[in-house]
């Protein structure tokens, strides 16, 4: 595709030079009021996405098997660089992907993963059982889903793996002030 | 709500999991999108970014290749390419403050912390559609200016010099106690 030329206003200032683009997209914006009633995208995009949840299950399963043949993979070979990352993305995208697939209690036991490997400075002192724990526990609270105690489970078994996980991380970096803060530092700062 | 005309926007979406890009082309198409492509890795984001010429790039953070970071980089270098102006969410399961604040340093325009949904992704197309800040560029910087709102209240010393930007006046904080009223 020919690229479009871009045009900007420069205004040059001492150290630093404020560039306005010029704006292509606000023709594609209009300023009438959606009235009620009217086609609302948002929940059209919901609805859309409703209908894909038919496949949520198969795709979770893919995930949590994901994650097992990763903790397999640590297990066989040990801590290298390949086999951390590939764990930690296996935890990371459950962690993101659990609440759209319908099953928002797993995320925090994935959570717990991705911190204990994000946040051990040397990966091959992570115990191997506290990996195995994380990974049992999200594919446990993912298959008891449908029972009636499921979350209430979900919840004191992340909150005690959690626990496990930071009393270690806070052993491990004990003389790293900086990373301790993260470890012990606030919530997110990302809007909703 | 703004209204906005989806079906005229063009988008690339960046991520290596099949599963969200489904998710995010549905979400898409949902709002009323019909030219939205799709790269697995960073490197196959650039290349598309290059020959689709996007109006707007959905990335991950994570990725093999190069990282949904190191792709805004890229992109955010003045004359390398066909808009370096090209807005950049950046959609991931990092939330922490060091990872926004690397984000927003690298020229992410907005980002979106996973959970996806529908309503966020639409409030941060409407952002950059209907709001687009203007860019900065400085020695080691060059994306959207990364103050968005002005604060009153601030104090402290102006960092950005020169020109209008040495005219802003910080109240000091013993002058405001002792303003009356």
């Amino acid at each position: 595709m020919a690229p479009q030329k871009n045009t900007a206003a420069i205004a040059t200032y001492g150290d630093h030079e404020v560039i306005k683009p010029e704006n292509k997209l606000r023709k594609y914006v209009s300023d009438t009021p959606f009235v009620p009633g009217e086609d609302d995208p948002v929940a059209r995009a919901e609805a859309a996405l409703a209908e894909l949840s038919g496949e949520f299950g198969s795709m979770m399963d893919e995930e949590c098997d994901r994650l097992d043949k990763e903790r397999r993979a640590v297990l066989k070979q040990g801590f290298t660089k390949a086999t951390t990352e590939k764990l930690f993305h296996a935890a990371h995208d459950i962690k993101g992907q659990a609440a759209t697939f319908g099953y928002p209690a797993v995320a925090s036991a994935a959570d717990s993963l991705c911190r204990l490997i994000e946040y051990t400075p040397d990966a091959t002192r992570i115990p191997s059982r506290l990996v195995d724990q994380h990974v049992d526990a999200v594919r446990a609270i993912y298959r008891e889903y449908t029972r009636s105690d499921a979350q209430n489970l979900a919840g004191i078994l992340s909150a005690r793996l959690r626990e496990v996980t930071d009393e270690f991380l806070i052993h491990e970096n004990r003389n790293r002030p900086d990373i301790l803060e993260q470890i012990t530092g606030g919530p997110s700062i990302v809007p909703e | 709500m703004v209204r906005i005309d989806f079906n005229r926007l063009r988008f690339l979406v960046i991520d290596d999991n099949a599963h969200m890009r489904r998710i995010l082309r549905t979400l898409l198409h949902g709002f009323g999108a019909r030219e939205v492509y799709e790269a697995e890795d960073g490197a196959a984001g650039l290349e598309a970014f290059t020959h689709y010429i996007p109006d707007i790039i959905i990335t991950d953070w994570a990725m093999p290749i190069f990282d949904g970071l190191e792709l805004a980089q890229m992109i955010r270098q003045p004359g390398a390419n066909a808009n370096p102006y090209v807005a950049i969410i950046m959609l991931t399961g990092h939330s922490e403050k060091k990872r926004v604040t690397a984000a927003r340093d690298a020229g992410v325009t907005e980002f979106l912390a996973k959970p996806i949904s529908a309503k966020g992704l639409y409030q941060r197309i409407v952002n950059v559609v209907a709001n687009p800040r203007p860019f900065i560029k400085t020695k080691t910087y060059f994306g959207p200016d990364r103050r968005r709102n002005v604060n009153a209240s601030y104090v402290g010393t102006e960092r950005r010099k020169g020109g209008k930007a040495d005219l802003i006046r910080q109240t000091a904080l013993l002058e405001k106690v002792r303003a009356p009223g």
